[in-house]
């Protein structure tokens, strides 16, 4: 059966080549200093479903994306490696959101693509860190879900059968479609990069970004329906503007420290009353043990 | 993770030559298959972009996937049972990579599911998984056997088995026999006429590398009751029409990723390609070409690895209180090293530019008559190519290996262990010097080009390059040269005695390639400073090289010779 396939994908600072200048005197990241890269889990998502793929001729692929225009990036790098088409959320109104408000905006891109037996992403975004945004869209879009996901084993009779790699053991499980599964890192990696596609698409671009084009550019990518990546709003997906970006999002930074732990020497807080069980808080709270 | 071709700007270098504009503009013809095919390029900045991506793409996959899996591939190695050969797990991860990114069949036009890539940018991609694994650079390169069915196969044939190579099936060049090693014209794999005009093929090969592939060029002995190479044609071999197994694999030094198998032939049906009684003399020597400038290009990546490899083990190695780099015994090690590697690399592409215009021409020569400039220029173009590409093979393969004992001594003791790459990349080197023809064998083919001028007419076109100030002295010094090899040659004719001038082949080819190899680098120099390092040290190993083999035909009595023919 040919399937309609949904990828959620991220860019993301790339946190794992940290150098000096990563973070901003005030604890933020200094995203200049980070190239942005595709999500290396959102990856892992990705050939799963090119898997699908595969095994199910006549399949779509769609890229959905949330981010800044620029994150038509990750659109191009996922078609390069076999993905059919893409999307990028972007609006400035959802901008400074939480994983409440990402996972209500990217739902609402979801039910406006509308048909789709099978969502799949990262388990988890390098830069947060969270593994929230996979199972709360699951959650709005009233489907099941399977997390940590290693494999999909297969597909049959609008059932998808996957195994789950936990933390002391490996579990399959049957999941009807259509559902969200969020793919861990253990996952096989994604394909390279195909040499005819990415000369085919390495000219695709979003509307934002074709604005930006010369004239003659311009007419090339309007001539060549495949270049045109699509580019949705938070009104075009009919988003609840109190349920997005800032006003959407109730998780506030209050502070961001750095934090170096150190060993120190052991201290022993006696007695068996709740005074003693408090200033045994307090200490693990001051040294960020807990907290 | 590292990107071979990005963490290489050597490579743009030489991606970027002035000369580029022109292949790209002769083999795009106008940028017309643009209108037929979606990733066919507009004009040349944007093929050379595609080429650039592309090149990244195989800069990716070998830094990572390959270069990981080097290790694996070279303990487990490839195996056989049942008649059939099996690639080492790794092996079979990376075909299946490169097959995935499209990167089979690069050379192949448009038409056939190719990427119309010039032999160039293709030899680079080469160069690139040469460094990541050096035995998969076997496999992965023998797509360039589809570049002699593009060329002599009928347009059935091209079209039956062209586009499976493109989408990732493997091929094998079947020429080797026990008896037929590098005199060819003694192969004796018998070819037999049915009634029904169908051929099968019976003998038994040696030394095939991947020879299970699935498509195979035979060397076959077609007419009856001959015995030289002219009694010998070409044949295809599909390995789903069976016939053919895998008595054994050899079980070898290196490149242990790459079988090299026995094949027994039982009445396995092939197909003729091209005329009969061409096969050695037309299309394996075609073939052969092909190949020898794919083993200088995994040479050059087999000395591009021992360098990086012998380099960061000498800036992390301390011996008496600092890095073992900062003795100028080590440093000077690594700085010839990166002399060697920067001239072989400087002489592969000047050949592969000089194959690519020769062999475009060829094609366009197929769509229409060439004026006759055209045709002027690619009898010119090719002879260069003939005189390059034994050249590049016989001393990149050389060099590679002389790269491949210096990364071993600058690891010392460690180098000796199977802990680093190095012993790796060591036994993985030896075998370029020998296969595809031996460097004495790339002697014999280069040597006519010695006699003839033709390194000559070169060497006098380089000269004519006006250069920077500060690289006078090092154009100087090449002129200087230049001299010693033409009284040498003159010399070598003077005394006119063949065994003699066979003698002497290799010291006179030798002289002829540092000196195109120094002048190669003084022009990157000119081009790109980052190469004046490189020149002028390569500059004066070409002086002490030329110098010597000089003194050596100069001060020889011919009277001599016999003691050098051992009996």
């Amino acid at each position: 059966m040919s399937l309609n396939i949904i990828v959620l994908a991220k860019q993301v600072p790339d946190t794992r080549n940290v150098g000096k200048d990563a973070m901003k005197a005030d604890g933020t990241i200094n995203r200049a200093a980070l190239p942005a890269i595709f999500n290396p889990e959102d990856l892992n998502a990705l050939e799963q479903a090119l898997r699908l793929k595969d095994a199910n001729p006549g399949s779509t692929i769609t890229v959905l994306t949330m981010g800044l225009p620029k994150a038509a990036e990750v659109i191009r790098e996922a078609i390069f490696r076999g993905a059919d088409t893409g999307i990028v959320l972007t609006d400035r109104a959802l901008g400074g959101a939480d994983t409440l408000a990402t996972s209500y905006s990217l739902a609402q891109a979801v039910k406006k693509i509308g048909n789709y037996d099978i969502i799949l992403g990262g388990r988890q975004a390098i830069d947060g860190d969270t593994a929230q945004v996979g199972p709360q869209i699951a959650e709005k879009l009233g489907i099941p879900q399977v997390t940590y996901a290693e494999e999909i084993i297969g597909l049959k009779d609008g059932k998808v059968t996957v195994k789950r790699r936990l933390e002391h053991g490996i579990e399959t499980v049957v999941a009807p479609l259509p559902c969200v599964v969020t793919v861990n890192g253990s996952a096989a990696d994604c394909r390279p990069r195909n040499a005819k596609r990415l000369m085919k698409y390495k000219y695709a671009v979003s509307p934002s970004e074709k604005a930006a084009l010369s004239e003659e550019k311009q007419a090339f990518v309007d001539a060549r329906p495949y270049l045109q990546l699509n580019e949705w709003g938070a009104a075009f997906v009919e988003a609840d503007p109190e349920q997005i970006g800032f006003p959407g999002s109730p998780t506030k930074v209050k502070n961001v420290e750095n934090v170096v732990f150190t060993a120190k020497d052991a201290r022993r807080i006696e007695g068996k009353d709740d005074a003693a069980l408090e200033d045994l808080i307090k200490e693990l709270i001051t040294n960020h043990t807990i907290g | 993770m590292a990107n071979f071709y990005t963490d290489n700007p050597d490579l743009r270098h030489h991606l970027t030559h002035p000369l580029m504009r022109k292949i790209v503009e002769l083999k795009e013809s106008n940028f017309t298959d643009a209108e037929k095919f979606d990733y066919a390029p507009l004009d040349f900045d944007d093929a050379m972009d595609n080429y650039e991506r592309v090149l990244e793409v195989v800069g990716e996959l070998c830094g990572g996937l390959i270069a990981e899996n080097a290790e694996g591939v070279d303990h487990q190695g490839a195996s056989c049972s049942d008649g059939r050969a099996h690639y080492a797990d790794g092996t079979v991860a990376n075909l299946e990579a490169c097959r995935q990114a499209g990167l089979m069949g690069m050379a192949m036009p448009r038409r056939f599911g190719g990427l119309n890539f010039p032999i160039t940018p293709y030899i680079m991609a080469a160069d690139i998984v040469s460094r990541a694994d050096t035995g998969f650079e076997n496999l992965w390169g023998l797509q360039d056997c589809a570049e002699t069915l593009y060329e002599f196969g009928d347009e059935d044939q091209k079209a039956r088995f062209i586009p499976r190579v493109c989408e990732g099936e493997t091929m094998s060049m079947d020429l080797t026999e026990p008896d037929a090693g590098s005199d060819l014209q003694s192969v004796m794999l018998k070819a037999t006429q049915k009634e029904d005009g169908t051929w099968v093929l019976n003998g038994v090969k040696r030394f095939i590398t991947n020879g299970d592939s699935d498509i195979h060029l035979v060397l076959a002995r077609s007419e009856e009751g001959t015995k030289d190479g002219r009694g010998l044609s070409m044949f295809i071999y599909d390995k789903r029409n069976g016939g053919v197994t895998v008595r054994r694999i050899e079980n070898k030094m290196g490149i242990k990723g790459s079988p090299t198998c026995e094949l027994v032939y039982k009445n396995a049906p092939a197909e003729l390609c091209g005329s009969r009684r061409m096969g050695l003399i037309k299309y394996v020597m075609a073939l052969m070409n092909g190949a020898r400038l794919g083993i200088a290009a995994q040479s050059v990546g087999v000395s591009e690895i021992a360098y990086r490899e012998a380099l960061a083990y000498a800036k992390d190695r301390r011996q008496f209180g600092k890095a073992i780099i900062e003795f100028p015994a080590v440093a000077e090690m690594l700085a010839v090293m990166k002399a060697k590697l920067d001239a072989s690399r400087s002489l592969l592409y000047e050949c592969a530019r000089y194959v690519d215009l020769y062999k475009i021409l060829d094609d366009i020569s197929k769509e229409r008559p060439l004026t006759p400039e055209e045709r002027t220029e690619r009898k010119h173009y090719n002879h260069l190519a003939d005189a390059l590409t034994p050249m590049a093979k016989g001393m990149g393969s050389e060099y590679c290996n002389q790269n491949a004992y210096d990364c071993i001594q600058i690891h010392g003791g460690s180098g000796f262990m199977k802990d680093y790459a190095c012993e790796r990349i060591y036994r993985d080197a030896r075998i370029t010097s020998i296969y595809e023809g031996t460097t004495q064998l790339q002697v014999v083919a280069a040597i006519r080009h010695v006699t003839t001028g033709t390194y000559n007419s070169l060497i006098d076109e380089y000269a004519k390059t006006e250069v920077r100030p500060e690289l006078q002295a090092i154009k100087d010094r090449l002129a200087v040269l230049t001299e010693m090899y033409n009284s040498a040659i003159a010399h070598v004719a003077e005394v006119n005695n063949p065994t003699y001038t066979d003698f002497m082949a290799r010291r006179l080819v030798e002289m002829a390639g540092n000196i195109v190899m120094a002048y190669l680098l003084l022009l990157d120099a000119q081009r790109n400073e980052s190469f004046t390092k490189s020149a002028n040290v390569y500059a004066n190993i070409a002086a002490a090289e030329v110098t010597r083999h000089a003194e050596f035909i100069r001060t020889f009595n011919v009277e001599q010779l016999d003691n050098y023919l051992v009996k």
